[in-house]
């Protein structure tokens, strides 16, 4: 990994809602360049940590540092120019249903880039081109099925050319083929772009799959983190259990 | 734990929680949390309207919705409500034989309250309902946070759009159900119950002054203000999915419809000093 230190670097994150704790001293940090992938059962608060990371979510304590900068004591100013330099795919997509295609995708670039219609029109192009999805530029999404959503919502995320990529369960939801197609997209998206990318997913084929390195998070913090050999590989009772998909033993106090 | 109702009401702690008096402070401390945050969202649009970039497409198509799409039901609401009233005011009046005070009396009312509030209360069943129906499902399907990641800001691009036209085209609306009432008054009054169409005309003009009709698009100004701040608001903070939506829409026609007629009361005083 590299030497100059963490790109994100998260240190003592605390979150609860109401009297429950979802978040508890989290510690993690992200290498540039890195695709970390962070498991966990549902509910064990995995978007909430990805929205604490773009600065949707504010901690009760600890903090976000994205290249030193701490997220929380951004102002909306500030959090609006750190968030262009991400780009983050949402777990059905979040695609804006009054417009088409070429309007979601070209959305952040119409709001803040001075390229002309024709520039934005090309630049959207690509992005489609580059998810395997050219020429639906007309189509709304309700026309979409929702492993094409997920594709148009990653060429959303990634026209304004982010450094880092967020994904909230990016296979969640679709058949194992085109799950496949996403992993491959997010690889490729990682080769082609040199993008600094965090997922979160329960889907350990994915996992091992996009996975550089993979931390798991388990009742509010990350309680190991290594490469998906040492992830497979591991002594942790709670972390084999999980990538194995037992229902008996440790983590029963963890479904709702 | 035992549900018997018997158990419930000899539990100290069911009894403090439950009683009338801890509901009641409840409820108000809910409501005075709500209006505590329409006023700061109202503070937030105020200071996005004047941020870069002016989003006039977004500030046209929502004038489309709230004002040009709700035209019909707005004048047929106006027309029906001025026919009504000179029957009755004309039925009134004829007791004491003032029936030329009817073309007066329908104008006041019209112009001054009816045609403001009640167009105020079909638009805020309209398109305050829509507002909250459509922010609200963009909330809960994270489309708001999805904003929110391509640097722009909710409030900016969905609220001001809103608010503003509800400022505009309320009073819009306004001016021409002031126009229809009349008319409708004047249909009623002079072809169907036969009064004079001079005296009627004459008392209408000669009795309504400029500020009648002023007074009543200031209020509808501010209604129109109030139900789109109350429509996004509802929407933003939606949560539960497609019931909460529901829940949205429906606290959104209720509150906007309250919070047009409480403003009524003190508009009209403070017009009227």
């Amino acid at each position: 990994m590299s030497s100059n230190g963490a790109l994100i670097r998260i240190e003592g994150l605390h979150k609860s809602f109401g009297p429950k704790k979802v978040l508890s001293g989290l510690e993690l940090d992200i290498e540039r360049g890195e695709t970390m992938v962070v498991i966990g059962g549902s509910g064990t608060g995995k978007s909430v940590l990805l929205k604490h990371i773009i600065g949707l979510l504010k901690p009760d304590g600890g903090e976000v540092y994205v290249d030193g900068e701490a997220v929380s004591a951004l102002d909306e100013k500030g959090l609006n120019r750190l968030r262009r330099r991400f780009g983050m795919l949402f777990q059905g997509a979040a695609l804006f249903d009054s417009m088409n295609v070429e309007e979601n995708v070209g959305f952040a670039l119409t709001r803040h880039s001075m390229m002309s219609t024709a520039e934005i029109a090309e630049r959207v192009a690509g992005c489609l081109e580059m998810v395997g999805m050219p020429g639906i530029q007309k189509l709304h999404p309700s026309e979409l099925s929702g492993g094409m959503r997920k594709r148009v919502g990653l060429a959303r995320a990634i026209a304004l050319q982010p450094e880092i990529i967020l994904y909230d369960e990016p296979t969640t939801g679709l058949d194992p083929i085109m799950a496949d197609v996403i992993n491959n997209l997010i690889v490729e998206m990682q080769e082609r772009l040199k993008v600094t990318s965090i997922a979160i997913t329960h889907d350990m084929v994915s996992a091992y799959k996009i996975a550089d390195r993979i931390a798991m998070l388990y009742q509010g913090k990350i309680i190991e983190t290594g490469t998906p050999d040492e992830i497979r590989n591991t002594s942790n009772r709670v972390v084999e259990q999980f990538i194995k998909g037992d229902s008996s033993g440790y983590q029963q106090g963890d479904s709702r | 734990m035992p549900g018997g109702i018997m158990d419930k009401l000899s539990d100290p702690q069911f009894i403090l929680e439950h009683n009338i008096l801890t509901v009641l402070l409840r409820r108000g401390l809910a409501y005075s949390t709500q209006l505590g945050e329409i006023v700061m969202l109202i503070r937030k649009s105020a200071v996005a309207i004047f941020r870069r970039p002016l989003d006039l497409a977004l500030i046209v198509r929502q004038m489309e919705e709230v004002g040009y799409n709700s035209i019909p039901v707005v004048l047929i609401t106006s027309l029906f409500t001025g026919m009504v009233f000179a029957l009755n005011s004309y039925e009134g009046f004829h007791r004491f034989g003032a029936e030329s005070l009817t073309g007066t009396v329908v104008g006041l009312a019209i112009t001054r309250e009816l045609a403001p509030v009640l167009t105020s209360l079909m638009v805020a069943g309209r398109a305050a309902s829509a507002m909250a129906a459509e922010i609200g499902t963009m909330k809960v399907t994270e489309q708001i946070d999805a904003l929110h990641t391509l640097a722009t800001d909710p409030v900016k691009y969905l609220v001001v759009p809103r608010v503003l036209a509800g400022l505009v085209m309320v009073p819009i609306l306004t001016a021409a159900a002031d126009f229809v009432g009349i008319i409708g008054g004047y249909l009623v009054s002079v072809k169907l119950l036969g009064a004079n169409p001079y005296v009627y005309v004459n008392a209408t003009k000669s009795f309504i002054e400029n500020w009648d009709i002023i007074g009543g698009l200031i209020k509808a100004a501010v209604f129109g203000f109030l139900l789109g701040i109350v429509g996004c608001y509802k929407g933003l903070t939606t949560e539960g999915g497609a019931e909460g939506v529901g829940k949205s829409t429906t606290g959104a026609v209720v509150i906007a419809s309250m919070c047009v007629l409480i403003a009524d009361f003190f508009l009209t005083k403070i017009l009227l000093d």
